[in-house]
């Protein structure tokens, strides 16, 4: 007993040490390696403490191992750009193998000596697994493009969700009361209420909700293993599984303050996308559907009222224009400069033009501080080599290149920087959204790739939309902004950007794969002009 | 046993707390396929489970070790290819990447 208690919290201890590693690119690569050291031990030490001698175990290398194959094709093939899947499909065969450990102990249980305690747990990993793995399974579907985007909605679907997962209480409940009497009933009863829990809660997810999404079900994949690990009295098991879970949480948490989400609304089921776009402030615009935000750049399509939000969008852009654009004002004061009437600096209006492509080689060639926004639009344009070379000739000119990351910038946490990583970009470019808004009040140049709702000003400048109040990166503060997006419809929220609409914005509509060589290309030109 | 099990619980859950906010947004992706590899810890209750219960019943517990197996070894070997483009070439100056202003 004391050498099982040593030994787990050695592994634990392993594995600990291992995450810490991973505070720095640094020494992550070692994190990793210690904590699949640590498994090894712990699996070896499991193998031999359960080999009964009856040469049953040698099934256990057959399985293994076919899982293992499986595991190693996976891993060495799958592209960034599809982690995200790639996780969620991991988070679910998590949840699954959880959910089939307890119900093969709950199998060999026969209602005698086990406790109100056992019956709970089991029934609570069986339940947690299975929701785990119909929740991934969605997403993986979703993400992998296998069914819609848009969020799957059907009559009162939050009412059967609650349902469901009430059924399912009640059933672990009953089968806790009964002390596992009818078990072999129950059992897959609340797997199946789960599966339906897990399915309904993900199908009513879009696509840029997905990293709230994967976290969450990161963290139930992790709750599933802790609780099985009570299930079967494994000590590794539970502490591993709370590891699970609570990274699963923090980093929900992070999303949900990224995307201007509550967490206790996520997990209540409510994840309210359909909603009402106020986008200046008498100007309202009904989107039932909202547009996934793939969808938005594959799209050349303009929303509808696009006429009525330009007239409304033109007083605000005279609005705007009162305002010197990259004067460093801070996030508070910006919001208040807009709501003061223009009169007040009319000396500047007069000098102010709006910037257009045709300046684009004088901002190119004087910019010394320039800070590039990739969003997911770039991905999904596969730009990010062109990025890299856009980079790679910018610091060529002796200029100093930063790159901006909003927390969802991606499809899953920190997604963004593995895409740029993938192409070479060094890491120590990439800067987290708190670390580079600061610098943009002195930044000459920024560059949007792909990137609508994370650099919004109407985040903060104003109230009652969608996104008021979500963190964004500030690129309206740069001196001159360049904007490589598809088009000029809204992200994903719905809300009109107003940063296209600012006079020291130019805007290069088109694919990203094309308009960002084109960035670089005439950086070239200038330079051999000039020399 | 109850007892260890949730002073374990807890533990893990608060050392973790600590462990895991420290984890850099630059590698947030990696840590979660990192945190798959983990939740494939299943693979030892599997394991204990496989070994115990009748003979010819195992298939639950054969399925859940294929699983497991499966989030054990792409969770890893993902997590270090990944963390592999951080590694990158070697740094040449540590100080080049200094903050403006």
């Amino acid at each position: 007993m004391e050498l099982t208690i040593l030994f787990s919290a050695l592994v634990l201890a392993g594995f600990l040490l291992g995450i810490h590693l991973m505070q720095s690119p640094r020494t992550a690569l070692w994190g990793n390696r210690l904590g699949a050291l640590s498994m090894m031990v712990a699996v070896i030490w499991a193998f031999l403490a359960a080999d009964g001698g009856d040469g049953r175990l040698f099934y256990v290398l057959i399985f293994a191992g076919l899982g293992a194959a499986g595991g190693i094709a996976l891993g060495q093939t799958v592209r960034m750009i599809h982690m995200p899947q790639t996780v969620a499909l991991l988070n679910g065969l998590g949840g699954a193998s959880s959910a089939l450990v307890a119900w093969a102990v709950v199998l060999t249980y026969t209602g005698e000596g086990a406790g109100m305690l056992f019956w709970a747990t089991s029934g609570l990993a069986v339940a947690v697994g299975s929701l785990t793995l119909g929740g991934s399974f969605i997403a993986v579907a979703k993400l992998q493009g296998l069914v819609f985007q848009q969020p799957i909605q059907v009559k009162d679907h939050g009412y059967i969700l609650r349902l469901l997962i009430l059924a399912c209480a009640f059933f672990i409940a009953l089968n806790m009361a009964f002390l596992g009497l009818y078990s072999s009933s129950y059992v897959p009863l609340i797997a199946l209420l789960g599966l339906l829990s897990g399915v309904f809660m993900a199908l009513r997810i879009g696509g840029a909700d997905m990293p709230i999404v994967i976290s969450l079900l990161n963290s139930f994949s992790g709750v599933a293993a802790s609780v099985t690990g009570l299930v079967v009295e494994n000590l590794i098991l539970t502490g591993t599984g709370a590891l699970v879970g609570v990274a699963g949480l923090i980093l929900t948490r992070i999303m949900c303050r990224a995307m201007n989400r509550s967490l206790v609304a996520v997990l209540t089921g409510f994840i309210p996308r359909a909603r009402t776009a106020v986008s200046t402030g008498q100007q309202e615009e009904e989107r039932a559907f909202p547009k996934d935000e793939v969808e938005d750049i594959e799209s050349p399509g303009h929303p509808i009222g696009e006429e009525a939000a330009e007239e409304a969008e033109g007083e605000k852009g005279k609005l705007i224009e009162g305002e010197r654009p990259g004067e460093p004002a801070a996030v508070g004061d910006a919001a208040e400069e807009t709501a003061e009437p223009p009169a007040e600096t009319p000396a500047e209006t007069v000098e102010e033009r709006r910037i257009s492509e045709a300046d684009l080689p004088a901002l190119l060639q004087e910019a010394a501080r320039v800070i590039i926004v990739p969003g997911y639009g770039m991905a999904v344009a596969q730009a990010q080599q062109a990025v890299r070379q856009l980079i790679d000739a910018l610091e060529q000119h002796g200029k100093e290149v930063k790159i901006a990351i909003h927390p969802v910038a991606g499809r899953m946490p920190g997604h963004m920087n593995v895409l740029l990583a993938e192409v070479g970009i060094d890491y120590e470019k990439l800067l987290d959204m708190d670390a580079v808004n600061p610098l943009f009040a002195s930044a000459d140049l920024a560059i949007i790739v792909g990137a609508c709702d994370v650099v919004n000003p109407s985040a903060n400048q104003e109230e009652g939309t969608p996104i008021s109040g979500m963190p964004i990166i500030n690129a309206e503060q740069a001196k001159h902004v360049i904007v490589c997006n598809l088009d000029d419809s809204p992200g994903y929220s719905g809300v009109e950007n107003l940063l296209y609409r600012q006079p020291h914005v130019v805007t290069l509509w088109g694919d990203a794969a094309e308009t960002v060589p084109r960035l670089t290309a005439l950086l070239e030109e200038n330079q051999t002009s000039t020399d | 046993m109850l007892p260890a099990l949730l002073i374990i619980l807890v533990a893990s859950a608060l050392l973790g707390y600590r462990v895991i906010s420290a984890v850099p947004p630059l590698l947030h992706t990696p840590l979660m396929s990192g945190m798959n590899a983990l939740s494939g810890i299943n693979v030892i209750g599997a394991v204990a489970v496989f070994a115990t219960v009748p003979e010819g019943s195992g298939g639950w517990a054969a399925a859940a070790l294929v699983l497991a197996s499966v989030n054990v070894f792409g969770g890893f070997w993902v997590t270090e290819r990944m963390l592999r483009m951080f590694h990158g070439k070697e740094r040449e100056s540590e100080v080049e990447e200094a903050p403006w202003n």
